[in-house]
This record gives structure tokens, C-alpha cells and sequence, in this order.
């Protein structure tokens, strides 16, 4: 059949074929050492991040940096009471804002179905995803901090939290839908009640999950400085106390980043190669424990 | 079938779930007060925001928005230049960031061996999770030095000796501005966009792409005939959301845009943003006074930007049921 069509056709023809086939093949080839250069540039801005972090992190890295506490330039310190500070803000924040994105993922999944409030609940959590973190910064300043009186690690811990439920509730919801109906019939048909189910059947069924949502938004928190510069400040002198001015790893870093002291400045990439390595980490780790879904 | 399977025992059921219909009642308050108590959460951000501005905006009226000064001395506020920078800085970022972004997910869905596809997928991932600071630190201090050594001299003295088009890259290389801020963010928006892509690019139904390829297609003709026309909107969606990161980076730019408050036509120029420039001078400004009003009001015009560009991405990511 298509020899016919071939040999009917014109020579002149056959000529212009090949070379369309060669023009399209080269196209080929071109995109497609573009696209292998696009991705060597993206993993190589990702090594030369690890890289730099490791080369300047290290010099000043030693016992000093976990057992000192911040001192003035020139007088040795670490980044003890910024590494407790970092700790309890991250710790409360996710705990005050993980049952709540918990709640809300269950109510966009169980609840909501097509109501218009389930729409605007679920819109109105992908902005919050996404909203710019400085500006949580500022609205926690407004309701914490100016009402209170001055900045305090409470603060600091709430700005945390709002940024904490979106990301939970994206997992919750994400991870809740993908539950088989059968299984939510076979709690129900045995006569467990609409909360039974959610607790002690889609709960655990998606366990797994949840823990990752958790620790993405841990990781998302503990490398947070813009919402805590106005909230929780920074405080140069050791303190647990929430009340007050609470120092954090990332607003010390800043600090430190910023400042002409060379001292300063490496303990700075010191901190921060200990902050990117805990949240990569995490990341890994999170993506392991959703890998291994049952 | 399966509804009928929970439907029979009606009034059976009804006494023994007596203590469930508590409980469900006390659950279903629960989630649905946490859905409600989110939409009060953004409402709140938005008016505490703009009743915070609201004395700048008093004071200087609409004006606020197109004004080009910023004088805590004399207490006089305008928004223009850190809004210019802000868009500015986040638009050349999308156009630095989008195409690597499109060329890594294409290499990630159709090129690249299936064994390389997860570890290099998850290594584009971890480069979203490095906090934005510590690309603020790396860019300032191994991204500023090359800019000002190398790159910078050389468009300078390329592009920036051409005619019309020569003032956008003129001016002392300092290293710092407009365009390292912008690389800054575009390395950080990269891995948003590339893996919004790749997800996208996924959910191309496998029979159109084999038809393609049946049909003779190269890889290249499939993605630009097939993947790219069934996945356009998402794709977009994708991008706006990419910008949406961009438009409110704080500490990134901070590092690297140079801040000074005024408009160049050098992209090389430092410039501000209106996050860089809240971060920046939030520390100076006292309770109640107007420069602190000038600064939330900033926030509340960050927010309107950022809210209508993640709606719109939102819109194009996840289209309205019955779409």
C-alpha cells in the first residue's frame, strides 16, 4: 500500500522528507540537551548551596556552638539559647497548629462535600499556603505584640502556627480522599458512628501520611525568619521565657549574616548549615515515611 | 448497591447510636468550627492589616500608592518604588525561572531514564524546602562576588554599550540590584514551578501521548503538540503561582537587591521590595507612629497583589467543580 503511494509520489518529494525528518530529529535533539542542562542547573545551584554551606559552616563549627550562648563579636559564644529558642517556637507552633489543619482537613474531606463554605474554607486555605510569610509576621504583630506590649516567644510561636494549619490541612485533606469508600462502609455497616470512623478507621488508614504533612510543616517553621523578626525579635541573652523576646536560629543568622564581625559571620553559616541540614532531613525522612504507605 | 448497605437499619439504629450521635454532634462541631475559624484567619490578616495602614493612608490618601518618596525624617510615605521593585524583581525572575523550570520537568516526565526520574524529582523538591534565608546568605556571598566580577562587567560592556537598549545594563557593577535579586528568586521559585509542571505533565492520559509517538511523533512533538495544549492551563496556574512565592520573598531579596529607594532604569541599580523594605525598617519604627502605619499599609498592597495572583493561579490549578 504505501509503496504505491511512495513510488507514485514524486521524487523531489522523498528529498524534502528526509530533510524534514532530519530538521525534526535535530529539534529533538536540541530540546532535549536543553532540558538536561535545565536539570544540571537546578541540582547544581542544589550542591553548590550544600557545598557553600558545608565549606564556611564547618570552620566555626565546634562544642562551643551547643553548649554558649550568643556573646558580643570577638569574645567566642555559640548558638545555644538561638538552637532552644528555635526548638520551643517550632515545638509550640506545630502544636498549636497541627489539630486545627488536622480538623480542617477533616472537615474539607468528610464534611464539606460541595457547600459553598467547604469551597471558600478550601480556597481560602490554598492563599493561606501560599501568602506571603512576612505578612503573618506583621498580623500577629498587630495581635500579639502591640495589644501585649513588646515581643514575645508566644508570638513568635502563634505567627508559626498560622503557617503550620494550610500545609496540615493540605495533607489531611489529600490524604483522607484517597481512602477507599468500602472501607468507610465497612465502619459504618458495623455501627460505628461518623466520629468512630474518622478516628479509629480513616485516621489510622492514612496514618502515615498525616506524620508527613507534620513534618513538612516543621520544616516548612523552623527555617521561617521573616514572621519571627516581628514577632518574637531575637534576644541575644539566654531565656525560656515565652512572655518575652525569644531568640530563633534563622533571626540570629540574619543577624549574624548582617553583621561586619568575621566571627559573627561564621557562626552565622554555622547556623545555617545546621538549619538546612535539619530541614533537608526532614524532608527525607518525611518522604520516606509516605513511601511506606502499608 | 453500597448506599443501601448503610441505609437499612434506620430505626434500628437509632437507639444504639444514641452516645454516637453525641459524639458525632461534638466532632462535627469541632470541624466545621476549624473550617470557619480559617476563613476568620484570613479575614482577620486582611483588616488588622489594613487598619493598621489606615493613618497612612489617612494621611496621604490614594496617593500613598503612586507617591516615590520615602522620608522618615520628614514623615513622608510613598509606595511606588518598593511596588515597582516588587513586580519588577518578580517578573524577571518568571522569565529567568520558567523556561529551566519547563526544560527540568520535561526531562523529568519524558526524557530522563525511569531509575533517574525519583532521586533527581526529589533533589529539584529539596532545593523548595532550603529555608529562604539561607538563599539570602549564599546569594550575598558567592552569587554577589561573581555578579560583580564576571557577569556584570561583561553585559556591561556588551549589551550596555548598544544603543536604546544599552541604559538597562549600564552603571557600576556592584554586584548587588535589581538582577542578582531577581536570579535569587528565580533559583528559588525553580522547583515550585518545575514540579507543579512535572505533576501536570503527568496527568496526561498515557493513549493520546502513544498516538502521538505511533504517529511518528519526535519526544519534543509530543510535549509541544500534546502535553503542553492538554496542560495549558495548569501550566499557567503552575507559573502565577510561582510568581505568587516571588511577589512576597523577604529575606532572599533583602540580602542582595542593594535597597535604596528609588527607581532606575539600570537593572545592575539597587532597588527595594516591599517585603525587603518592611524587614528593613521595621526595626526603626515605633509604636504608633506614622512610619510604622506606612509600613503595614505596604503590607496590606503586598497582600492585595499576592491575594489576586494566587487566586488566579488557584482558579487555573484547581478549576471550580463540574470543570
Amino acid at each position: 500500500m504505501s509503496n504505491t503511494t511512495m513510488n507514485a509520489a514524486p521524487r523531489k518529494d522523498l528529498v524534502v522528507a528526509r530533510q524534514l525528518a532530519a530538521r525534526r530529529r535535530r529539534t529533538d535533539r536540541i530540546l532535549l540537551w536543553l532540558a538536561l542542562l535545565a536539570t544540571v542547573i537546578g541540582l547544581a545551584f542544589l550542591l553548590s548551596i550544600i557545598a557553600t554551606l558545608l565549606l564556611r559552616g564547618l570552620q566555626a563549627m565546634s562544642l562551643h556552638v551547643f553548649i554558649d550562648v550568643t556573646r558580643p563579636p570577638g569574645s567566642g559564644g555559640g548558638l545555644l539559647n538561638a538552637i532552644v529558642g528555635s526548638l520551643i517556637q517550632t515545638a509550640i507552633g506545630t502544636a498549636v497548629g497541627t489539630p486545627i489543619g488536622l480538623l480542617v482537613g477533616t472537615y474539607l474531606s468528610e464534611y464539606a462535600g460541595k457547600s459553598r463554605l467547604g469551597g471558600s474554607v478550601r480556597f481560602v486555605s490554598d492563599i493561606l499556603l501560599s501568602a506571603p510569610s512576612i505578612l503573618i509576621g506583621l498580623f500577629v504583630y498587630q495581635l500579639m505584640v502591640l495589644p501585649f506590649g513588646g515581643f514575645s516567644g508566644i508570638a513568635g510561636s502563634m505567627a508559626l502556627a498560622v503557617i503550620v494549619i494550610p500545609i496540615v490541612v493540605r495533607t489531611t485533606e489529600d490524604m483522607l480522599t484517597l481512602i477507599p469508600t468500602a472501607l468507610r462502609e465497612a465502619a459504618v455497616a458495623l455501627g460505628a458512628p461518623k466520629w468512630k470512623m474518622i478516628l479509629l478507621v480513616c485516621y489510622p488508614a492514612v496514618r502515615n501520611g498525616l506524620i508527613t504533612g507534620v513534618l513538612l510543616a516543621v520544616a516548612r517553621i523552623a527555617g521561617e525568619t521573616a514572621p519571627l523578626l516581628f514577632t518574637s525579635l531575637g534576644n541575644l541573652t539566654w531565656s525560656t521565657d515565652l512572655t518575652k523576646a525569644m531568640s530563633s536560629l534563622p533571626v540570629t543568622i540574619y543577624a549574624y549574616a548582617g553583621s561586619p564581625y568575621p566571627d559573627w559571620i561564621a557562626l552565622g553559616w554555622t547556623g545555617a548549615m545546621l538549619i538546612t541540614l535539619g530541614v533537608l532531613t526532614i524532608n527525607i525522612f518525611a518522604r520516606i515515611v509516605l513511601r511506606q504507605r502499608n | 448497591m453500597s448506599s443501601s448497605a448503610i441505609s437499612p437499619p434506620g430505626h434500628l439504629a437509632t437507639a444504639p447510636r444514641k452516645s454516637g450521635s453525641t459524639g458525632d454532634r461534638i466532632f462535627s462541631g469541632l470541624c466545621h468550627g476549624a473550617g470557619v475559624f480559617v476563613l476568620i484567619l484570613l479575614g482577620a490578616i486582611i483588616i488588622e492589616l489594613f487598619i493598621g495602614g489606615l493613618p497612612a493612608f489617612r494621611a496621604f490618601g490614594i496617593g500613598f500608592v503612586w507617591g516615590d518618596n520615602w522620608d522618615p525624617v520628614a514623615e513622608e510615605f510613598g509606595a511606588i518604588v518598593p511596588i515597582y521593585g516588587t513586580i519588577v524583581t518578580s517578573v524577571m525572575a518568571l522569565a529567568l525561572a520558567v523556561p529551566i523550570a519547563f526544560g527540568i520537568a520535561y526531562f523529568l516526565t519524558e526524557i530522563a531514564p525511569v531509575p533517574m526520574r525519583q532521586p533527581v524529582g526529589t533533589a529539584i523538591e529539596l532545593l523548595a524546602a532550603v529555608p529562604s534565608i539561607i538563599y539570602g546568605m549564599w546569594g550575598f556571598f558567592v552569587i554577589v562576588p561573581v555578579m560583580a566580577q564576571y557577569v556584570q562587567p561583561a553585559l556591561i560592556d556588551s549589551i550596555g554599550e548598544l544603543p536604546l537598549i544599552g541604559v538597562l545594563f549600564a552603571g557600576p557593577p556592584f554586584g548587588t540590584g535589581i538582577f542578582t535579586a531577581a536570579l535569587i528568586l528565580a533559583i528559588m521559585i525553580i522547583p515550585f514551578i518545575a514540579a507543579t509542571m512535572r505533576d501536570v505533565f503527568r496527568t496526561v492520559p498515557p493513549v493520546f501521548k502513544e498516538s502521538a509517538y505511533g504517529l511518528g511523533c519526535t519526544r519534543w512533538e509530543v510535549m509541544w503538540n500534546i502535553v503542553i495544549p492538554y496542560t495549558r492551563r495548569s501550566v499557567v496556574g503552575g507559573i502565577m503561582l510561582g510568581l505568587g512565592r516571588a511577589l512576597g520573598e523577604t529575606l532572599a531579596v533583602t540580602f542582595v537587591i542593594g535597597n535604596a529607594n528609588r527607581i532606575a532604569t539600570s537593572v545592575f541599580a539597587p532597588g527595594n521590595t516591599i517585603a525587603s523594605l518592611v524587614a528593613l525598617e521595621f526595626g526603626e519604627a515605633e509604636a504608633d507612629s506614622l512610619k510604622l502605619s506606612a509600613l503595614l499599609a505596604l503590607g496590606f498592597i503586598l497582600f492585595v497583589l499576592s491575594f489576586i495572583v494566587l487566586a488566579i493561579s488557584r482558579f487555573l490549578l484547581r478549576p471550580p467543580a463540574g470543570q
